[in-house]
Protein backbone atom coordinates (compact mmCIF):
# COMPACT_ATOMS: atom_id res chain seq x y z
CA UNK A 1 0.00 0.00 0.00
CA UNK A 2 1.19 3.40 -0.71
CA UNK A 3 2.39 6.14 1.82
CA UNK A 4 -0.11 8.21 3.50
CA UNK A 5 -0.27 11.64 2.18
CA UNK A 6 -2.78 13.43 4.15
CA UNK A 7 -3.92 12.57 7.86
CA UNK A 8 -6.77 13.03 10.10
CA UNK A 9 -6.98 11.96 13.75
CA UNK A 10 -9.90 12.63 15.37
CA UNK A 11 -11.14 15.42 13.32
CA UNK A 12 -13.84 17.22 14.78
CA UNK A 13 -15.91 20.68 14.16
CA UNK A 14 -19.51 21.24 15.89
CA UNK A 15 -21.75 24.34 14.69
CA UNK A 16 -23.70 24.82 17.59
CA UNK A 17 -25.42 21.54 18.41
CA UNK A 18 -24.82 19.87 15.00
CA UNK A 19 -21.55 17.54 15.02
CA UNK A 20 -20.99 18.21 11.31
CA UNK A 21 -17.31 16.49 11.53
CA UNK A 22 -17.08 14.21 15.12
CA UNK A 23 -14.16 12.51 15.70
CA UNK A 24 -13.25 11.24 12.34
CA UNK A 25 -10.04 9.27 11.43
CA UNK A 26 -8.80 9.12 7.61
CA UNK A 27 -6.13 8.64 6.02
CA UNK A 28 -5.76 9.34 2.11
CA UNK A 29 -2.99 7.23 0.33
CA UNK A 30 -0.34 8.22 -2.06
CA UNK A 31 -1.64 8.10 -5.80
CA UNK A 32 -5.53 7.24 -4.95
CA UNK A 33 -8.64 8.10 -6.10
CA UNK A 34 -10.56 8.39 -3.08
CA UNK A 35 -13.89 9.01 -3.05
CA UNK A 36 -15.92 10.76 -0.03
CA UNK A 37 -19.67 9.76 0.10
CA UNK A 38 -22.49 9.99 2.27
CA UNK A 39 -26.20 10.96 2.74
CA UNK A 40 -27.24 14.86 2.74
CA UNK A 41 -25.59 16.38 6.17
CA UNK A 42 -23.11 13.23 6.90
CA UNK A 43 -20.78 16.08 6.59
CA UNK A 44 -18.79 15.35 3.87
CA UNK A 45 -18.18 19.54 2.65
CA UNK A 46 -17.73 20.46 6.46
CA UNK A 47 -14.88 17.35 6.18
CA UNK A 48 -12.69 18.59 3.55
CA UNK A 49 -13.20 22.54 4.51
CA UNK A 50 -11.17 21.34 7.55
CA UNK A 51 -8.60 18.89 5.02
CA UNK A 52 -8.13 22.75 3.35
CA UNK A 53 -8.41 24.71 5.93
CA UNK A 54 -11.29 26.62 5.14
CA UNK A 55 -12.93 25.78 7.92
CA UNK A 56 -11.01 25.85 11.62
CA UNK A 57 -11.08 22.54 13.40
CA UNK A 58 -11.99 22.55 16.52
CA UNK A 59 -9.85 19.52 17.98
CA UNK A 60 -8.42 16.63 16.38
CA UNK A 61 -5.30 16.63 14.16
CA UNK A 62 -4.43 16.70 10.34
CA UNK A 63 -1.17 15.72 9.15
CA UNK A 64 0.53 16.07 5.08
CA UNK A 65 3.11 13.68 4.66
CA UNK A 66 3.90 13.64 8.74
CA UNK A 67 4.03 17.30 8.92
CA UNK A 68 1.16 18.82 11.54
CA UNK A 69 -1.12 21.55 9.64
CA UNK A 70 -4.02 21.48 11.74
CA UNK A 71 -3.36 25.13 12.55
CA UNK A 72 -1.89 26.41 9.02
CA UNK A 73 -4.29 28.97 7.25
CA UNK A 74 -5.72 27.95 4.60
CA UNK A 75 -3.40 29.90 1.74
CA UNK A 76 -0.87 28.27 3.08
CA UNK A 77 -1.69 24.57 2.99
CA UNK A 78 -2.60 25.23 -0.87
CA UNK A 79 1.43 26.70 -0.99
CA UNK A 80 1.38 23.33 0.69
CA UNK A 81 0.46 21.67 -2.39
CA UNK A 82 -3.66 20.85 -1.41
CA UNK A 83 -5.58 22.40 -3.76
CA UNK A 84 -9.61 22.77 -3.75
CA UNK A 85 -12.10 23.38 -5.92
CA UNK A 86 -15.59 25.06 -4.90
CA UNK A 87 -19.03 23.05 -5.13
CA UNK A 88 -20.35 26.00 -6.17
CA UNK A 89 -18.15 27.01 -8.89
CA UNK A 90 -16.38 29.80 -7.99
CA UNK A 91 -14.34 30.95 -11.15
CA UNK A 92 -13.51 34.94 -11.28
CA UNK A 93 -16.74 35.68 -14.11
CA UNK A 94 -14.93 39.51 -15.19
CA UNK A 95 -11.93 38.43 -15.86
CA UNK A 96 -10.43 36.14 -19.01
CA UNK A 97 -10.22 32.51 -18.85
CA UNK A 98 -6.60 33.14 -19.70
CA UNK A 99 -6.47 35.73 -16.37
CA UNK A 100 -8.41 33.38 -14.41
CA UNK A 101 -5.55 29.96 -14.87
CA UNK A 102 -2.69 33.02 -14.36
CA UNK A 103 -3.91 33.59 -11.06
CA UNK A 104 -2.80 29.84 -10.09
CA UNK A 105 0.03 29.46 -12.52
CA UNK A 106 1.94 32.52 -11.19
CA UNK A 107 2.17 31.01 -8.21
CA UNK A 108 4.45 28.91 -9.27
CA UNK A 109 8.15 29.24 -10.25
CA UNK A 110 7.53 29.35 -14.36
CA UNK A 111 9.10 32.61 -15.24
CA UNK A 112 7.02 32.66 -18.93
CA UNK A 113 3.11 32.90 -17.78
CA UNK A 114 1.90 32.22 -21.20
CA UNK A 115 2.76 28.86 -22.43
CA UNK A 116 2.30 27.66 -19.02
CA UNK A 117 -1.15 29.15 -18.57
CA UNK A 118 -2.19 27.75 -22.39
CA UNK A 119 -0.81 24.49 -21.65
CA UNK A 120 -3.05 24.10 -18.19
CA UNK A 121 -6.04 24.70 -20.37
CA UNK A 122 -5.22 22.69 -23.14
CA UNK A 123 -5.61 20.03 -20.55
CA UNK A 124 -8.94 20.86 -19.84
CA UNK A 125 -10.16 21.72 -23.74
CA UNK A 126 -10.43 25.41 -22.84
CA UNK A 127 -7.40 26.78 -24.99
CA UNK A 128 -9.70 28.14 -27.84
CA UNK A 129 -11.69 30.27 -25.25
CA UNK A 130 -8.54 31.82 -23.53
CA UNK A 131 -9.46 35.33 -24.60
CA UNK A 132 -12.81 35.18 -23.43
CA UNK A 133 -14.51 36.48 -20.25
CA UNK A 134 -14.63 33.67 -17.82
CA UNK A 135 -18.37 34.49 -16.65
CA UNK A 136 -19.91 34.25 -20.22
CA UNK A 137 -19.17 30.56 -20.33
CA UNK A 138 -21.47 27.34 -20.34
CA UNK A 139 -21.49 25.99 -17.13
CA UNK A 140 -20.07 22.76 -18.18
CA UNK A 141 -16.76 25.45 -19.22
CA UNK A 142 -16.99 26.81 -15.77
CA UNK A 143 -16.54 23.97 -13.92
CA UNK A 144 -13.86 22.71 -16.45
CA UNK A 145 -12.68 26.23 -15.63
CA UNK A 146 -12.28 25.27 -12.08
CA UNK A 147 -10.79 22.19 -12.29
CA UNK A 148 -8.06 23.96 -14.73
CA UNK A 149 -7.36 26.24 -11.88
CA UNK A 150 -6.81 23.66 -9.31
CA UNK A 151 -4.69 21.66 -11.41
CA UNK A 152 -2.70 24.86 -12.44
CA UNK A 153 -1.37 24.89 -9.15
CA UNK A 154 0.37 21.00 -9.29
CA UNK A 155 -0.94 20.44 -6.49
CA UNK A 156 0.10 17.25 -4.80
CA UNK A 157 -3.73 16.51 -3.26
CA UNK A 158 -6.38 17.91 -5.45
CA UNK A 159 -10.00 17.82 -3.44
CA UNK A 160 -12.76 18.23 -5.46
CA UNK A 161 -16.25 19.11 -4.09
CA UNK A 162 -19.01 17.15 -6.41
CA UNK A 163 -17.47 17.71 -9.54
CA UNK A 164 -19.56 16.34 -11.83
CA UNK A 165 -23.00 17.67 -10.55
CA UNK A 166 -24.71 19.76 -13.73
CA UNK A 167 -22.22 17.99 -16.25
CA UNK A 168 -23.63 16.23 -19.05
CA UNK A 169 -23.19 12.47 -19.61
CA UNK A 170 -20.33 13.10 -22.37
CA UNK A 171 -19.19 15.58 -20.61
CA UNK A 172 -18.63 13.42 -17.08
CA UNK A 173 -17.20 10.87 -19.36
CA UNK A 174 -14.14 13.64 -20.45
CA UNK A 175 -13.96 13.93 -16.65
CA UNK A 176 -13.44 10.84 -15.54
CA UNK A 177 -10.32 10.56 -18.34
CA UNK A 178 -9.19 13.66 -17.03
CA UNK A 179 -9.36 12.52 -13.28
CA UNK A 180 -7.29 9.36 -14.23
CA UNK A 181 -4.38 11.06 -16.17
CA UNK A 182 -3.60 13.04 -12.89
CA UNK A 183 -2.70 10.01 -11.10
CA UNK A 184 -0.19 8.31 -9.09
CA UNK A 185 1.68 12.12 -9.35
CA UNK A 186 -1.55 13.82 -7.50
CA UNK A 187 -3.48 12.39 -5.39
CA UNK A 188 -7.17 13.15 -5.60
CA UNK A 189 -10.21 13.53 -2.91
CA UNK A 190 -13.63 13.81 -4.11
CA UNK A 191 -16.81 14.22 -3.04
CA UNK A 192 -19.29 12.66 -5.34
CA UNK A 193 -22.90 11.79 -4.77
CA UNK A 194 -23.36 10.26 -8.77
CA UNK A 195 -22.72 6.49 -7.92
CA UNK A 196 -21.48 5.46 -11.11
CA UNK A 197 -18.69 7.59 -11.37
CA UNK A 198 -17.63 6.65 -7.58
CA UNK A 199 -18.19 2.85 -8.35
CA UNK A 200 -15.98 3.84 -11.80
CA UNK A 201 -13.50 5.73 -10.59
CA UNK A 202 -12.60 5.66 -6.94
CA UNK A 203 -9.73 3.14 -6.18
CA UNK A 204 -10.96 3.65 -2.32
CA UNK A 205 -13.91 4.78 -0.82
CA UNK A 206 -14.71 6.25 2.50
CA UNK A 207 -18.11 6.64 3.89
CA UNK A 208 -19.13 9.11 6.36
CA UNK A 209 -22.52 9.44 8.55
CA UNK A 210 -23.71 12.07 10.68
CA UNK A 211 -20.59 13.44 11.01
CA UNK A 212 -18.80 9.82 11.72
CA UNK A 213 -16.84 7.21 10.02
CA UNK A 214 -18.97 4.84 8.91
CA UNK A 215 -16.34 2.36 6.71
CA UNK A 216 -13.59 2.81 4.20
CA UNK A 217 -12.53 0.24 1.56
CA UNK A 218 -12.59 -0.50 -2.30
CA UNK A 219 -15.57 -0.28 -4.13
CA UNK A 220 -16.69 -4.24 -3.89
CA UNK A 221 -15.91 -3.98 0.40
CA UNK A 222 -18.39 -1.07 0.51
CA UNK A 223 -20.88 -2.32 -1.46
CA UNK A 224 -20.62 -5.47 0.50
CA UNK A 225 -20.78 -3.43 3.95
CA UNK A 226 -24.58 -3.72 5.54
CA UNK A 227 -23.77 -0.24 7.64
CA UNK A 228 -23.68 1.36 4.82
CA UNK A 229 -26.28 -0.54 3.12
CA UNK A 230 -28.07 0.61 5.85
CA UNK A 231 -27.15 4.26 5.95
CA UNK A 232 -26.67 4.82 2.54
CA UNK A 233 -27.30 3.14 -0.25
CA UNK A 234 -30.90 1.67 -0.05
CA UNK A 235 -32.01 0.27 3.68
CA UNK A 236 -32.22 -3.35 2.21
CA UNK A 237 -29.51 -5.77 3.35
CA UNK A 238 -28.42 -7.47 -0.01
CA UNK A 239 -29.04 -10.60 1.86
CA UNK A 240 -32.78 -9.72 2.95
CA UNK B 1 1.37 47.52 -28.03
CA UNK B 2 -1.49 49.82 -28.25
CA UNK B 3 -1.86 50.35 -24.71
CA UNK B 4 1.66 52.01 -24.46
CA UNK B 5 1.42 54.03 -28.04
CA UNK B 6 -1.95 55.80 -25.71
CA UNK B 7 -0.05 55.97 -22.59
CA UNK B 8 3.02 57.39 -24.46
CA UNK B 9 0.87 59.77 -26.47
CA UNK B 10 -1.14 60.48 -23.30
CA UNK B 11 2.42 61.80 -21.63
CA UNK B 12 3.37 63.54 -25.16
CA UNK B 13 -0.14 65.75 -25.41
CA UNK B 14 0.47 66.86 -21.64
CA UNK B 15 3.68 68.00 -22.45
CA UNK B 16 2.74 69.73 -25.69
CA UNK B 17 -0.09 71.43 -23.59
CA UNK B 18 2.08 72.68 -20.92
CA UNK B 19 4.32 74.53 -23.61
CA UNK B 20 1.49 75.74 -25.28
CA UNK B 21 -0.66 76.79 -22.34
CA UNK B 22 -0.75 80.38 -21.04
CA UNK B 23 1.56 80.26 -17.95
CA UNK B 24 -2.41 80.36 -15.65
CA UNK B 25 -3.24 76.77 -17.25
CA UNK B 26 0.52 75.44 -17.09
CA UNK B 27 0.41 75.95 -13.26
CA UNK B 28 -2.75 74.57 -13.08
CA UNK B 29 -1.72 71.92 -15.08
CA UNK B 30 1.13 71.01 -12.69
CA UNK B 31 -1.34 71.32 -10.11
CA UNK B 32 -3.55 68.76 -11.37
CA UNK B 33 -0.54 66.23 -12.33
CA UNK B 34 0.14 66.00 -8.71
CA UNK B 35 -2.65 65.61 -7.75
CA UNK B 36 -3.81 63.03 -9.91
CA UNK B 37 -0.74 60.91 -8.90
CA UNK B 38 -2.36 60.65 -5.49
CA UNK B 39 -5.48 59.96 -6.83
CA UNK B 40 -3.54 57.12 -9.17
CA UNK B 41 -2.21 55.71 -5.44
CA UNK B 42 -5.91 55.78 -4.42
CA UNK B 43 -6.49 54.03 -7.32
CA UNK B 44 -4.59 50.99 -6.80
CA UNK B 45 -6.51 50.98 -3.12
CA UNK B 46 -10.05 51.36 -4.49
CA UNK B 47 -10.54 50.65 -7.81
CA UNK B 48 -8.07 47.62 -8.52
CA UNK B 49 -7.79 46.02 -4.83
CA UNK B 50 -11.57 46.80 -4.15
CA UNK B 51 -10.28 48.95 -0.74
CA UNK B 52 -12.49 51.39 -0.36
CA UNK B 53 -10.62 53.44 2.43
CA UNK B 54 -11.91 56.70 3.79
CA UNK B 55 -8.83 57.68 5.42
CA UNK B 56 -5.99 58.67 2.28
CA UNK B 57 -5.78 62.12 3.82
CA UNK B 58 -3.61 60.78 6.07
CA UNK B 59 -0.67 59.10 4.26
CA UNK B 60 -1.20 62.36 1.51
CA UNK B 61 -0.06 64.65 4.44
CA UNK B 62 2.39 61.87 5.68
CA UNK B 63 3.93 63.02 2.75
CA UNK B 64 3.29 67.00 2.90
CA UNK B 65 4.73 66.82 6.51
CA UNK B 66 7.22 63.86 5.65
CA UNK B 67 8.83 66.55 3.36
CA UNK B 68 8.24 70.05 5.08
CA UNK B 69 9.20 69.48 8.73
CA UNK B 70 12.97 67.98 7.19
CA UNK B 71 13.52 70.84 5.18
CA UNK B 72 11.96 73.16 7.98
CA UNK B 73 14.11 71.72 10.79
CA UNK B 74 16.61 69.56 9.26
CA UNK B 75 17.53 72.11 6.41
CA UNK B 76 16.89 68.89 3.81
CA UNK B 77 17.18 70.02 0.04
CA UNK B 78 14.19 69.11 -1.97
CA UNK B 79 14.97 66.03 -3.48
CA UNK B 80 15.65 64.02 -0.07
CA UNK B 81 12.76 65.56 1.17
CA UNK B 82 10.28 64.52 -1.57
CA UNK B 83 12.03 60.77 -0.68
CA UNK B 84 11.30 61.34 2.63
CA UNK B 85 7.41 62.21 2.12
CA UNK B 86 6.62 59.00 -0.07
CA UNK B 87 8.63 56.63 2.51
CA UNK B 88 6.70 58.65 5.01
CA UNK B 89 3.28 57.71 3.12
CA UNK B 90 3.67 54.49 2.41
CA UNK B 91 5.02 53.64 6.26
CA UNK B 92 1.77 55.60 7.74
CA UNK B 93 0.05 53.33 5.15
CA UNK B 94 1.48 50.18 6.36
CA UNK B 95 1.18 51.03 9.98
CA UNK B 96 -2.70 51.85 9.53
CA UNK B 97 -3.15 48.87 7.36
CA UNK B 98 -2.15 46.84 9.95
CA UNK B 99 -4.61 47.52 11.98
CA UNK B 100 -7.61 48.42 9.71
CA UNK B 101 -7.35 45.91 7.35
CA UNK B 102 -8.76 43.24 9.91
CA UNK B 103 -11.64 44.79 8.78
CA UNK B 104 -13.36 44.72 5.55
CA UNK B 105 -16.17 46.95 3.77
CA UNK B 106 -17.83 49.47 5.77
CA UNK B 107 -16.17 48.55 8.94
CA UNK B 108 -12.82 49.43 7.09
CA UNK B 109 -14.04 52.67 5.55
CA UNK B 110 -14.70 54.10 9.39
CA UNK B 111 -11.71 52.80 10.91
CA UNK B 112 -9.85 54.77 8.26
CA UNK B 113 -11.70 57.25 7.97
CA UNK B 114 -10.87 57.41 12.23
CA UNK B 115 -6.79 57.17 11.69
CA UNK B 116 -6.95 60.07 9.32
CA UNK B 117 -9.29 62.09 11.65
CA UNK B 118 -6.44 60.98 14.60
CA UNK B 119 -3.72 62.53 12.39
CA UNK B 120 -5.87 65.49 11.71
CA UNK B 121 -5.87 66.02 15.41
CA UNK B 122 -2.09 65.25 16.38
CA UNK B 123 -1.52 67.81 14.01
CA UNK B 124 -3.54 70.34 15.30
CA UNK B 125 -2.10 69.28 18.76
CA UNK B 126 1.51 69.67 17.84
CA UNK B 127 1.19 72.69 16.63
CA UNK B 128 4.13 74.62 17.47
CA UNK B 129 5.78 71.84 15.30
CA UNK B 130 3.65 71.51 12.42
CA UNK B 131 2.15 75.08 12.41
CA UNK B 132 -1.50 73.98 12.83
CA UNK B 133 -3.66 75.43 10.97
CA UNK B 134 -2.22 78.23 9.82
CA UNK B 135 0.79 75.68 8.50
CA UNK B 136 4.45 75.83 7.46
CA UNK B 137 5.73 78.25 4.34
CA UNK B 138 8.32 76.51 2.76
CA UNK B 139 11.14 78.08 0.18
CA UNK B 140 9.02 77.00 -2.74
CA UNK B 141 9.83 76.26 -6.51
CA UNK B 142 12.48 78.78 -7.24
CA UNK B 143 15.80 77.67 -7.61
CA UNK B 144 14.91 74.13 -7.52
CA UNK B 145 16.20 73.62 -11.37
CA UNK B 146 18.88 76.15 -12.17
CA UNK B 147 18.65 78.20 -14.74
CA UNK B 148 14.57 77.90 -14.95
CA UNK B 149 11.90 80.08 -13.68
CA UNK B 150 9.88 78.96 -10.51
CA UNK B 151 6.81 78.51 -13.12
CA UNK B 152 9.25 76.03 -15.18
CA UNK B 153 10.71 74.31 -12.53
CA UNK B 154 7.28 73.48 -10.97
CA UNK B 155 5.57 72.37 -14.18
CA UNK B 156 8.91 69.77 -15.11
CA UNK B 157 8.98 68.41 -12.12
CA UNK B 158 5.63 67.96 -12.01
CA UNK B 159 5.41 66.49 -14.98
CA UNK B 160 7.89 63.99 -14.24
CA UNK B 161 6.69 62.80 -10.97
CA UNK B 162 3.33 61.76 -12.99
CA UNK B 163 5.16 60.85 -16.01
CA UNK B 164 6.92 58.60 -13.77
CA UNK B 165 4.16 57.31 -11.42
CA UNK B 166 1.77 56.96 -14.73
CA UNK B 167 3.89 54.61 -16.14
CA UNK B 168 4.79 52.85 -12.68
CA UNK B 169 1.17 52.63 -11.91
CA UNK B 170 0.75 50.77 -15.80
CA UNK B 171 3.82 48.28 -15.29
CA UNK B 172 2.22 47.50 -11.65
CA UNK B 173 -1.52 46.61 -13.07
CA UNK B 174 -0.49 44.97 -16.51
CA UNK B 175 2.07 42.65 -14.19
CA UNK B 176 1.67 39.81 -11.78
CA UNK B 177 0.64 41.72 -8.84
CA UNK B 178 -2.17 43.77 -10.77
CA UNK B 179 -3.81 40.37 -11.36
CA UNK B 180 -3.97 39.72 -7.44
CA UNK B 181 -4.69 42.68 -6.66
CA UNK B 182 -7.75 42.78 -8.94
CA UNK B 183 -8.39 38.76 -8.36
CA UNK B 184 -8.76 40.35 -4.31
CA UNK B 185 -11.10 42.67 -5.32
CA UNK B 186 -13.32 40.12 -7.60
CA UNK B 187 -13.22 37.41 -5.01
CA UNK B 188 -11.22 37.26 -2.37
CA UNK B 189 -12.21 33.49 -1.10
CA UNK B 190 -10.99 32.20 -4.12
CA UNK B 191 -8.18 34.17 -4.24
CA UNK B 192 -7.34 32.36 -0.90
CA UNK B 193 -8.12 29.03 -1.92
CA UNK B 194 -5.18 30.02 -5.09
CA UNK B 195 -2.46 30.56 -2.03
CA UNK B 196 -3.09 34.05 -2.07
CA UNK B 197 -2.65 35.49 1.82
CA UNK B 198 -5.62 38.05 1.42
CA UNK B 199 -4.07 40.17 4.38
CA UNK B 200 -0.46 40.08 2.94
CA UNK B 201 -1.99 41.05 -0.54
CA UNK B 202 -4.14 44.22 0.45
CA UNK B 203 -1.56 45.25 3.06
CA UNK B 204 1.08 45.07 0.24
CA UNK B 205 -1.64 47.38 -1.90
CA UNK B 206 -2.26 49.97 0.53
CA UNK B 207 1.22 50.66 1.22
CA UNK B 208 1.92 51.33 -2.65
CA UNK B 209 -1.16 53.15 -2.47
CA UNK B 210 0.42 55.35 0.21
CA UNK B 211 3.47 55.97 -1.37
CA UNK B 212 1.90 57.37 -3.99
CA UNK B 213 -0.19 59.48 -2.11
CA UNK B 214 3.05 60.50 0.05
CA UNK B 215 5.19 60.78 -3.15
CA UNK B 216 1.97 63.24 -4.13
CA UNK B 217 1.67 65.05 -1.14
CA UNK B 218 5.28 66.07 -0.91
CA UNK B 219 5.78 67.35 -4.18
CA UNK B 220 2.44 69.19 -3.56
CA UNK B 221 3.96 70.82 -0.07
CA UNK B 222 7.83 71.53 -1.85
CA UNK B 223 6.10 72.96 -5.77
CA UNK B 224 3.89 75.16 -3.81
CA UNK B 225 5.28 76.14 -0.88
CA UNK B 226 3.37 75.34 1.94
CA UNK B 227 2.14 72.71 4.21
CA UNK B 228 -0.79 72.86 6.72
CA UNK B 229 -2.92 70.80 9.18
CA UNK B 230 -5.66 71.44 6.30
CA UNK B 231 -4.36 68.36 3.75
CA UNK B 232 -5.23 66.14 6.92
CA UNK B 233 -8.98 66.86 6.78
CA UNK B 234 -11.40 64.88 5.91
CA UNK B 235 -11.69 67.20 2.51
CA UNK B 236 -8.92 65.18 0.88
CA UNK B 237 -9.51 61.59 1.89
CA UNK B 238 -13.08 62.82 -0.06
CA UNK B 239 -11.37 63.92 -2.83
CA UNK B 240 -9.37 61.47 -4.23
CA UNK B 241 -12.12 59.11 -4.66
CA UNK B 242 -13.89 61.67 -6.18
CA UNK B 243 -11.54 61.58 -8.75
CA UNK B 244 -11.35 58.39 -9.30
CA UNK B 245 -15.21 57.71 -9.64
CA UNK B 246 -15.21 60.63 -12.22
CA UNK B 247 -12.25 59.60 -14.52
CA UNK B 248 -13.18 55.95 -13.90
CA UNK B 249 -12.48 53.12 -10.88
CA UNK B 250 -9.57 50.14 -11.98
CA UNK B 251 -8.40 52.21 -15.12
CA UNK B 252 -4.74 53.29 -15.30
CA UNK B 253 -5.86 56.99 -17.24
CA UNK B 254 -8.88 57.36 -15.03
CA UNK B 255 -7.53 59.61 -12.10
CA UNK B 256 -6.02 62.20 -14.88
CA UNK B 257 -8.75 62.50 -16.40
CA UNK B 258 -11.13 62.49 -13.12
CA UNK B 259 -8.86 65.05 -11.43
CA UNK B 260 -8.83 67.39 -14.67
CA UNK B 261 -12.50 67.63 -15.06
CA UNK B 262 -13.38 68.26 -11.48
CA UNK B 263 -10.50 70.57 -10.97
CA UNK B 264 -11.72 72.72 -13.75
CA UNK B 265 -15.47 72.38 -12.80
CA UNK B 266 -14.55 73.79 -9.88
CA UNK B 267 -12.66 76.25 -11.13
CA UNK B 268 -15.31 77.27 -13.74
CA UNK B 269 -18.04 77.02 -11.12
CA UNK B 270 -15.60 79.27 -8.96
CA UNK B 271 -16.10 82.54 -11.49
CA UNK B 272 -19.97 82.09 -10.87
CA UNK B 273 -20.69 81.57 -7.46
CA UNK B 274 -19.05 80.36 -4.28
CA UNK B 275 -21.00 77.30 -4.20
CA UNK B 276 -18.75 75.53 -6.14
CA UNK B 277 -19.82 72.40 -3.86
CA UNK B 278 -22.78 72.49 -5.37
CA UNK B 279 -21.33 71.95 -8.74
CA UNK B 280 -18.91 69.38 -7.88
CA UNK B 281 -22.50 67.39 -6.19
CA UNK B 282 -24.87 67.56 -9.33
CA UNK B 283 -21.85 66.38 -11.38
CA UNK B 284 -21.62 63.02 -9.48
CA UNK B 285 -24.91 62.31 -8.89
CA UNK B 286 -25.08 62.88 -12.83
CA UNK B 287 -21.69 60.38 -13.09
CA UNK B 288 -23.72 57.72 -10.50
CA UNK B 289 -26.88 57.98 -12.30
CA UNK B 290 -25.50 58.06 -16.05
CA UNK B 291 -22.05 56.47 -15.91
CA UNK B 292 -21.47 54.02 -12.69
CA UNK B 293 -18.01 53.29 -14.34
CA UNK B 294 -16.67 57.03 -14.76
CA UNK B 295 -15.99 58.47 -17.74
CA UNK B 296 -13.37 56.13 -18.70
CA UNK B 297 -14.93 52.91 -17.33
CA UNK B 298 -18.05 53.71 -19.83
CA UNK B 299 -15.75 54.39 -22.61
CA UNK B 300 -13.81 50.81 -21.65
CA UNK B 301 -17.25 49.10 -21.42
CA UNK B 302 -18.17 50.43 -24.78
CA UNK B 303 -15.76 50.77 -26.61
CA UNK B 304 -12.24 50.25 -25.61
CA UNK B 305 -12.21 46.73 -23.94
CA UNK B 306 -8.72 46.92 -24.23
CA UNK B 307 -8.18 49.63 -22.21
CA UNK B 308 -5.93 48.64 -18.96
Amino acid sequence: MAAVILSARALTRHFGGLRAVDGVDFDLHQGDIHALIGPNGAGKTTFVGLLSGRIPAQSGTITLAGEDITRLPAHARVRKGIAYTFQITSVYPRLSVFDNVALAVQQGTDRDLGPAVMAALSRVNLADRAEQTAGTLSYGHQRLLEMGMGLALRPRILILDEPTQGLASGEIANFKALIRSLVPETTVLLIEHNMDVVMDLATRITVLNLGQHLATGTAAEIRANPAVQDAYLGGHHAAD
Amino acid sequence: MKVWILHVAVLLALLVLLLVLPAYHATNLARIMVLAVFAIGYNLAFGYTGLLSLGHALFFAAGVYGAALPVTYLGFAQLPALIAGLVAGAVMAGLTGLLALRTAGVSFMIVTLMFAQAGYLSLLYFGEVTGGDEGLVLPGAAGLIPGLSADAARTTIAYGLFALALIASLLLVRGRFGRTMVAMRENEERSRMLGYNPFAVKLAALVLSGLFAGASGAAYALLFGYAGASFATIQYSILPMLWVLMGGAGTVLGPLIGTAAMFYLVDIAGSYTTATLLFVGVALVLLILFAPRGILGTIRERWLPWLP
